[in-house]
């Protein structure tokens, strides 16, 4: 499933999305960043409430698919925009982390 | 062999929250080599673990990039702290970081680790009080 669809089926709010048709391949949930950094798997769509300026480097950095921020945690508007420039893909939810990855575990 | 390619980055202490930076481009220097993936997927994640490790940890720093076709490799300097017993700073789990930098998703004590894992060669200097240099090579398979 590609990160629109999931975005679309999951009605995710979409804060970011460059390359909305980037296949999703996996799951990863985590908010220690240096644990996701040596675990998570290219292709990914990563659950986390962490929202400062790391995770879009974490997302660059491992190839993710898109970065979804969990349990309504804030985006502030200078992250946003460093997704945008990045192009990272990032979106946002009301959904705690758990229901989050079960939608992706059900729907990729 | 032809000389290395060099690349320079100061990595400014200054803030932690937009760090990643110097990874970010090294790694898109790599891919505009034609370096595979899995190659840059190692010494970005190694890289990125150093460069936050020098600007939490040290008050950042300077890290230098050797590319050759064969190897790539990169040395960490910092003018920070040091660090006192350097076996368990490479532990799992160890981490001296404070609450501020965990709340922003840092110190689970992974980084060092990290680094070791992604190297074929890691050698960590470090004198209290005056700096730490971190030396890492990666072969190109
Ligand atoms: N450049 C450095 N200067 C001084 N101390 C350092 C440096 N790099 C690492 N350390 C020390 O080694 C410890 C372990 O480092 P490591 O990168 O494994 O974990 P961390 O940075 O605390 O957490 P994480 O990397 O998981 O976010 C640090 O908490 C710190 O005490
Ligand atoms: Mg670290």
């Amino acid at each position: 499933m590609t990160v629109s669809e999931l975005a679309k089926a999951v009605g995710l709010q979409v804060i970011s999305m460059p390359s909305p048709d980037t296949v999703i391949e996996c799951g990863y949930a985590g908010d220690l960043l240096s644990w996701v950094m040596g675990n998570a798997q290219q292709g990914c769509a990563w659950m986390t409430i962490m929202t400062n300026r790391n995770i879009i480097a974490v997302a660059e950095l491992i190839d993710m698919a898109c970065v979804i921020v969990t349990e309504g945690s804030d985006i502030p508007d200078d992250v946003a925009a460093l997704a945008k420039e990045k192009e990272i893909n990032l979106l946002a939810t009301e959904l705690p982390t758990y229901e989050m990855c079960v939608q992706v575990s059900r729907l990729i | 062999m032809p000389e290395p390619l060099k690349f320079t980055y100061d990595i400014n202490g200054e803030n932690f929250a937009s760090a990643g930076e110097a990874s970010m481009q090294i790694k898109k220097e790599l891919r505009s080599l034609g370096f595979d993936p899995q190659t840059i997927r190692r010494v970005s994640i190694a890289m990125y673990e150093g460069e936050i490790n020098m600007v939490i940890h040290a008050g950042g720093g300077v890290a230098e990039v050797l590319v050759s076709p064969d190897s790539i490799e990169i040395i960490l300097t910092d003018h920070g702290p040091g660090i006192p017993d350097i076996d368990l700073a490479m532990q799992e789990g160890y981490s001296t970081a404070p609450d501020t930098i965990r709340s922003i998703g840092f110190g689970a004590g992974m980084g060092l680790p990290n680094m070791k894992k992604y190297t074929d060669e890691m050698v960590i200097e470090s004198h209290v009080q005056k700096g730490t240099r971190v030396f890492m090579r990666f072969d190109v398979k």
